[in-house]
């Protein structure tokens, strides 16, 4: 299967004397971690299904900079965008979709101040607008009538509001979506977000990914979706907790599509 | 004569002093840096009208909005009647409106009681929820002591004040009834909706001078608590009645995700990939990356902190305090607030001028430890019912410690390293970055 990806660089299109339509930011965890890999690469096949013009950095894509902003480290954070911006104005590039809220947030709101002034959208509105637009169809399948419950970004939902997005890609699985007590506005960070990913948790009574897992699991799902590779790991970590991991899956909304598609 | 004179010397004491508090509040908040939020007055002014005025966050919890609602309203509407009772007091009239306005005056006053009445049962409802009920955001640590004092300081005041009131229009109808009143000659009703009812039930059978004594305490009793309260606001979280406006005009209106960009940084930087980039000079004043006491804070952090109902919405929604750790976004307000009130008292106490006293805003009231526990979730500035941003005064007390002074958490520095060398937070090198294509 994974000879069938199609992935050109963007130093690819521009030796053959082509504009990509999107560049694909993979960002760090996409690259890396195994898990969110598979997300990387499910993103990729519907964006070769759907024909879909586009470009990764490769070797050129550097950290966003947002653990480091986060963390307090304003310099860090700055170099990181410098450089960042450097390559992608090198590469007139205009138009950006991101495979994790926070390298979405961070390029779309936070690198215009640099001098990084690109349209940005989080997967999930990208497989929105391929939904509309008519250049990807699904017809229920693999998920008609499971119980689906969305776990929202915060860097995806109360930081930039997106709510709607993933939640109308999902309507196309045919399947049962649940709303949690806390979702959308109020929706419970999972643990990871704030740089909170590379360190221990404070002492505390209790982690914060159990918490969120918890109130997931009281709907009996058979999927958490998220859209976010370290929401990933961390629901992937609570399900695992509960000894639930033969019952309840936790997929991203980009590896539903895919799965739905058959890709 | 006597009573106008008194009321006058009173009233102005009590108006002064008030002037003098605000302007040394206003000096306080003056002393955060400057940032604009000057822009889109239109945009502002809806979101005030909607958040500040239309109370339209408090909704997203009906219960306590309600009766909230009833505080505010009555709280409002009451201010015209204190019209009336300004100018009675200074002219020495009684009901100096009720000849001119007629049944528009008894239609007013009986909304103003309807409306007390509505705000007793609230301050009841609100002291149980704190003191029987116990509802966790209500008695949780930060609010021990002289917090937890003040919130039902305010609320047996507004008893009393309702008490005050109905004294005053209950023992004025029975004066009325019986022909002793000094507003009409003959006998009669005010027909006010509570007290016509209220005052024969209370007042019935008592003699003339009782009757008058007890509308006259009804009476300063009301004004009195009103000047009292006023003065009162400045040292407590019930100044959010006033600052709840213009602290939510000058909201953030940009994406919540977006944290400042350090300008000062930028300069930095810029030199860094360029040396002969062209930077705008510094002014010569050593430059401090980040925030370590609560002058290297906004403006509008500041008057977020005087703004701050200590109502621990943000608390109960903040997932680190969900869980237990020691973070609280309310205690982080209520900590900037009352180390800015410590500055303040200092350079009260010596002629205008700040006298370093040795301490700050980091580490003597909040530690490392309640600022590493946030995710950067936002969920506090969501439930905000007045727009205070807490989030941003932990990122900025984040980036002193990092920036200043070096000491972020051990695995922290790791990542930092490896972002530094390798461009992403973990030990992976930036060359095996499009590995994943053909795994
Ligand atoms: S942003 Fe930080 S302080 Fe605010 S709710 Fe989230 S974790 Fe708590
Ligand atoms: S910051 Fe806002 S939500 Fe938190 S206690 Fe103060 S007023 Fe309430």
């Amino acid at each position: 299967m994974s000879e069938a990806l199609n992935v050109k660089t963007i130093a690819e299109y521009v030796a053959n004397g082509e504009t990509p339509e999107i560049l694909f930011w993979v960002g760090c965890a996409g690259s890396f971690d195994d898990r969110a890999k598979k997300i990387t690469k499910a993103i990729v096949k519907i964006l070769n299904h759907a024909n879909v013009k586009f470009a990764v950095l490769g070797t050129e894509e550097s950290c966003t900079g947002d653990p480091a902003k986060r963390a307090g480290n304003e310099f860090l954070f700055q170099m990181q965008a410098m450089n960042n911006i450097t390559v992608l104005n090198g590469y007139e590039v205009k138009k950006i979709v991101t495979g994790c809220p926070h390298c979405f947030n961070t390029l779309k709101n936070e690198y215009p101040s640099l001098g990084g002034n690109y349209e940005v959208i989080h997967h999930t509105q990208l497989l929105q607008d391929l939904l509309n637009s008519g250049r990807i169809k699904i017809e229920g399948g693999d998920f008609k009538g499971k119980k689906i419950t969305f776990h929202d970004p915060c860097y995806l939902g109360r930081a930039n509001d997106v709510y709607e997005a993933p939640r109308e890609v999902m309507i196309n699985l045919d399947a049962e979506l649940m709303e949690m007590k806390r979702s959308k506005a109020n929706g419970l960070c999972c643990g990871a977000g704030g740089a909170q990913m590379f360190k221990e948790a404070e002492k505390g009574n209790k982690e914060i990914n159990i918490e969120r897992t918890e109130e997931a699991l009281a709907l009996n799902p058979d999927i958490i979706s998220v859209g976010c590779p370290f929401c990933n790991t961390m629901m992937t970590d609570g399900v695992k907790h509960f000894n639930k991991e033969q019952t309840v899956k936790v997929l991203d909304v980009a590896e539903l599509i895919a799965q739905a598609k058959d890709l | 004569m006597i009573s106008s004179i008194v009321f006058i010397i009173l009233f102005s004491a009590g108006a002064v002093w008030f002037a003098i508090n605000v302007r040394k509040v206003r000096r306080n908040i003056l002393l955060g840096k400057e940032i604009d939020r000057k822009d889109n007055p239109a945009q502002r002014l809806k979101i005030m009208t909607l958040v500040a005025l239309g109370q339209k966050k408090m909704f997203e919890r009906p219960i306590p909005a309600i009766l909230h609602l009833f505080l505010y309203v009555a709280f409002v509407i009451t201010q015209i009647e204190l019209i009336e009772i300004v100018t009675d007091g200074a002219v020495g009239s009684h009901r100096m409106f009720r000849p001119y306005l007629g049944g528009f005056y008894t239609f007013i006053v009986s909304f103003i009681e309807i409306l007390s009445v509505l705000a007793f049962i609230g301050t009841i409802a609100f002291l149980s929820r704190r003191n029987l009920l116990k509802v966790p955001r209500l008695v949780k640590s930060e609010l021990n002591g002289w917090p937890k004092l003040d919130a039902n300081f305010i609320l047996l005041g507004e008893l009393t004040l309702i008490c005050f009131i109905f004294m005053m229009n209950g023992a004025d109808e029975m004066l009325y009834n019986n022909g002793w009143s000094h507003a009409e000659e003959a006998k009669g009703t005010f027909g006010l909706a509570i007290s016509s009812h209220l005052g024969p039930m209370l007042f019935g059978g008592l003699s003339e001078p009782s009757l008058h004594i007890i509308e006259r305490i009804g009476w300063w009793g009301h004004i009195a608590m009103v000047l009292g309260f006023l003065n009162y606001l400045p040292y407590s979280k019930h100044f959010h009645i006033l600052l709840a406006f213009p602290n939510v005009y000058f909201s953030n209106l940009l994406a919540k995700g977006k944290f400042t960009n350090l300008e000062s940084v930028t300069n930095e930087v810029k030199l860094m990939f360029d040396a002969n980039a062209v930077v705008p000079p510094s002014d010569g004043t050593p430059m401090r990356f980040g925030a370590k006491d609560v002058t290297d804070l906004s403006w509008k952090q500041l008057l977020d902190a005087y703004t701050c109902t200590e109502c621990g919405r943000c608390t109960s929604a903040c997932p680190a305090n969900i869980t237990g750790k020691l973070l609280s976004p309310r205690k982080i307000m209520m900590d900037t607030r009352d180390r800015l009130m410590e500055v303040g008292k200092n350079m009260d106490a010596n002629k205008g001028e700040f006298k370093d006293d040795g301490k700050s805003l980091l580490g003597d009231y909040i530690t490392a430890e309640e600022l590493w526990a946030c995710t950067s979730c936002n969920a506090c500035v969501q439930e905000c019912p007045v727009n205070i941003d807490p989030l941003s005064i932990i990122i900025d007390m984040r980036r002193f410690m990092v920036m200043e002074q070096s000491a972020a958490p051990t695995e922290l520095n790791m990542m930092f390293t490896n972002i530094e060398n390798n461009g992403a937070p973990w030990q992976f090198s930036q060359s095996d970055r499009l590995n994943w294509k053909n795994e």
